[in-house]
């Protein structure tokens, strides 16, 4: 493969962009990216085109990925004023009834194998506040489940939960109010 | 023996719901579920949309990695 530095060179921004969306932080996203291409770089012949070296590239990255999240956890599960903040008290009234009650988002088909939906969502992931995103991309992009997710970042379930559930709470409301405001779901 | 609560508010199902994505919820926390979803269309849509979520963050993974 002869053309092999610059197949690598054309799916790096990919890699350096999935790599920030799960650390939230560019150098640590850079070295993941970095330490997964000299990866590659050692058997470059293993690979029989693009859509291939992608997906081994994805897979060791995901691996890099996760090294960086154990070096830096302490930072990666530092809980910023925005991670700490209690959503239940805008959704929820005093009785624990809904304030606003979540409305029928239609038929899931219809949005959710659409491009502009997925770059959405992508650009709601990312709003996320970063100790949130970082869980939250352990658990739906690196497929961990939450018993691998506390002992990477060394915290505890109970943190772990409250994280995910704050994130879940925050995802559902940016795309109630990008996407599913922007296009009512039919009657 | 305490016994669990099967009348649950809005808020307390949303975070069961939630639980219920990270660990396999016990038998006594789904009929606390079902029973309040047949009183609650909210908290039906609520359900609803974190299938939805669900799906669709699946789908967006596949969509990243392998597209």
């Amino acid at each position: 493969m002869t053309d092999f530095p610059s197949q690598v060179e054309s799916l790096r921004p990919q890699l350096v962009r999935f790599a920030r969306t799960q650390l939230r932080n560019d150098a640590w996203a850079e070295d993941a990216v970095s330490e997964a291409v000299l990866a590659a770089l050692e058997k470059p012949q293993a690979f029989s085109g693009l859509s291939q070296l992608k997906t081994w590239l994805v897979g060791v990255l995901k691996h890099k990925v996760v090294d960086q999240l154990r070096r830096h956890a302490r930072e990666a599960t530092a809980v910023t004023d925005e991670d700490a903040q209690d959503l239940d008290d805008g959704l929820f009234d005093a009785h624990g009834h809904w304030r606003t009650p979540p409305v029928d988002w239609g038929d899931p088909e219809a949005s959710c194998n659409r491009r502009e939906f997925f770059e959405v969502l992508e650009a709601c992931v990312e709003h996320l506040p970063p100790a949130q995103g970082r869980v939250f991309m352990m658990r739906e992009w690196l497929e961990l489940d939450t018993a691998e997710i506390c002992k990477e970042l060394q915290i505890t379930s109970t943190n772990l939960w409250v994280l995910l559930h704050r994130a879940r709470l925050r995802l559902r409301e940016c795309l109630q109010l990008r996407w599913f405001n922007e296009r009512p779901a039919p009657a | 023996m305490k016994t669990m609560k099967l009348l649950r508010n809005c808020r307390e199902v949303t975070h069961l719901v939630l639980e219920g994505e990270d660990r396999a919820l016990s038998g006594a926390e789904r009929l606390s579920l079902r029973l309040h979803w047949m009183m609650c269309s909210a908290c039906r849509n609520f359900r609803k949309q974190s299938d939805t979520l669900r799906v669709a963050v699946d789908r967006w993974r596949r969509y990243r990695d392998e597209g």
